[in-house]
């Protein structure tokens, strides 16, 4: 596929598309689920819905498609920035340990009772406790990954690979301490799942993330130079260990919130950026708006999938992810095979 | 391209080492706008060292680097980076851009943390481009290319720079021969015509005798010889430095050196008819 150098033109177009595709998902993701109610009523129009669907609708729904949204959209951009700072397009967010820390912290806090509602930390201990973890988990990484100052890409992969497998031998330590109905809570929060928290919680959330993803984004330019070597890269004027290390921590904590919030939600982080570098090239100057957009429409639909699948049960969002996004990246990487430009 | 002259580099009393390990020992060396340099040796003697470290990616050396009469150590990355670019010895890509985009690339240290590139951007990058011969492969992704043609892409990306001194770190070592002599002839006609200072590490004796106007040969961490080429390439010189016997004679139409490397066995069918002098240092190692 041939295209030109990206401009400020180019950019904002497919921003444009991507917002209102995203605006598409949203509103069809509030529309549609058990207890339907129709898109006319969502708009204002037509009759207005009875007061029991009004609150389906405006206290349980729309605050947990935003959050989908938000968390699809910090988990893909996170992604595509570790992705650029370890220079492999096969990275995830979860790569470099965090999620391993955060999900400690959440399963922790379910064991010790702290996700009741009438506990200490109010509705969100699980996710208050699991955010502590990934804090953990991002400053025991940090430190151990760094040799003389430096941030090594190849300490940091293993790192996170060891602090990740350590923290599941812990889960499962924990998991057997657990009660049956404990357990039962543990693993559904481990295979992700997305809540319905208040609005001014995801407006807190939506407020970290959009705050991190603007940071990663004035470091796109840096990320295209980046793709050749870090030492190319610091011959062309890059601060190379400075990039590094602020795009491990702000990935991490993007990382960490959605781990928080939801638990594990597999693939978005790595399925949508190979999808859109495949659609839109490999500048990060694109690739990480557009992919924070595309993510958050993408785990819209998964999250409506997963209330919908076998309503009036829900399946983990993380589990519909996985289901539809493994099969398709095969997909992907089998139909690019010969062109091995693309991993 | 800019018309403006290049910057000397200066090198003076050098030392780098990794650990234990001395990589670097009082090197000193100096470029001159105008002149092609060469920077010869075998494997492990140092030159790649020196080539990052006169690019401003290995800190911690003692001794002193300037560029155009600046003290490397004070100047920003961005600014050396719009002084002097490097062709690296083996191009990194990871991620499939196109020709074009790589060598925009060359335009980071201009633009200001936040800028598209613009229209004279580009147009520095296309004619950068075209004088490598490569014009056609702009829209390729760069996975895509021959190792030969990414050479050319990364040269592409060097010009576009606009640099003052250009390091080269064995340029033509992928490159077929025709690719060879046009990537030097370029090297050549940047420090001629645009008065670049040119220091490139060449492992090819036979080019380095045909473009260097002079020759630092390196061994061990050290400056063993340096001068104009034809003073530098003789045979003891060269046998000593490079621990192996050659053939070295004039080239009948350049009047420079010309030097062929001899294998095992036609080493000993030579030792046969009359005993070679064996090559000065590494003699006692050798039967």
């Amino acid at each position: 596929m041939t295209r030109s150098p990206l401009s400020a033109r180019r950019l904002l177009a497919w921003l444009l598309a991507l917002t209102a595709t995203l605006a598409a998902c949203l509103l069809l993701g509030t529309a549609l689920g058990a207890g339907r109610i129709s898109l006319l009523h969502l708009l204002g129009w037509g009759d207005s819905p009875d007061a029991v669907q009004a609150v389906i609708l405006w206290k349980v729904r729309l605050p947990r498609v935003l959050l989908a949204a938000v968390l699809g959209g910090s988990l893909t951009a996170a992604g595509v920035a570790f992705q650029a700072i370890l220079r492999n397009p096969l990275a995830d967010p979860y790569v470099l340990g965090v999620s391993g820390g955060a999900s400690i912290g959440g399963v922790l806090a379910l064991l010790l009772g702290l996700g009741r509602a009438d506990s200490l930390l109010g509705g969100v201990g699980v996710q208050a406790c699991a955010f502590l973890g990934a804090l953990v988990a991002l400053f025991v990484v940090e430190w151990i990954a760094t040799v003389e100052g430096r941030l090594t890409v190849y300490t940091l992969l293993l790192t996170g690979a060891v602090f990740n497998a350590f923290s599941g031998a812990l889960i499962f330590f924990i998991q057997s301490l657990a009660s049956m109905e404990q357990l039962h809570a543990i693993v559904f929060y481990l295979m992700g799942s997305i809540p319905s928290l208040g609005y001014r919680t995801v407006g807190g959330i939506a407020f970290a993330s959009l705050a991190a993803v603007v940071l990663l984004f004035l470091m796109a330019r840096d990320y295209n130079v980046l793709s050749l070597g870090e030492q190319g890269a610091a011959q062309l004027g890059v601060d190379v260990e400075r990039i590094k290390r602020r795009t491990f921590i702000l990935g991490s904590l993007l990382t960490g919130l959605a781990v928080a919030s939801a638990g594990l939600i597999g693939f978005v982080g790595l399925v949508v950026p190979h999808l859109l570098r495949l659609v839109l090239g490999s500048d990060h100057r694109l690739l990480l708006p557009a992919g924070f957009l595309g993510g958050a429409a993408f785990l819209v639909l998964a999250d409506l999938g997963a209330r919908s699948l076998l309503a009036p049960n829900e399946v983990p969002v993380g589990v519909v992810t996985a289901l539809v996004g493994g099969p398709f990246f095969l997909y992907l990487m089998r139909r690019n095979r010969k062109r091995h430009s693309v991993l | 391209m800019s018309s403006e002259t290049g910057y000397t580099l200066e090198v003076e009393h050098l030392h780098h080492a990794y650990g234990e390990r001395q990589a670097l020992e009082d090197v000193s060396l100096r470029v001159d706008p105008g002149e092609v340099v060469g920077l010869l040796g075998p494997n492990g003697s140092g030159k790649s060292t020196l080539i990052k470290i006169l690019s401003g990616v290995l800190p911690g050396y003692r001794g002193q680097v300037r560029l155009g009469g600046r003290d490397l150590r004070g100047l920003p990355r961005r600014e050396v980076a719009r002084s002097l670019a490097v062709v690296p010895q083996e191009p990194v890509f990871s991620f499939p851009f196109s020709a074009l985009e790589i060598v925009l690339m060359g335009r980071y240290p201009y633009l200001g943390s936040f800028a598209f590139e613009s229209a004279h951007d580009v147009e520095v990058a296309r004619q950068a481009l075209a004088r490598c011969d490569s014009l056609e492969l702009a829209d390729r992704p760069v996975q895509d290319l021959s190792s030969g043609e990414r050479q050319r892409v990364v040269f592409a990306r060097a010009l576009a720079q606009e640099p003052r001194a250009l390091l080269l770190d064995e340029p033509a070592s992928f490159l077929d021969i025709r690719h060879q002599v046009e990537i030097c002839d370029l090297m050549r006609s940047l420090a001629d015509l645009q008065k670049l200072s040119v220091l490139v590490v060449l492992h090819d004796l036979n080019l380095a005798a045909e473009y260097c106007d002079r020759i630092y040969l390196m061994r061990r961490g050290r400056i063993e010889t340096s001068g104009p080429t034809e003073e530098v390439f003789t045979y003891q010189n060269l046998t000593r430095v490079f621990e192996t016997e050659l053939y070295v004679d004039t080239n009948d139409l350049t009047g420079k050196m010309l030097v062929v490397p001899l294998s095992g066995r036609t080493r000993a069918k030579l030792e046969r008819a009359s005993p070679l002098p064996a090559p000065p240092t590494a003699g006692e190692e050798r039967e």
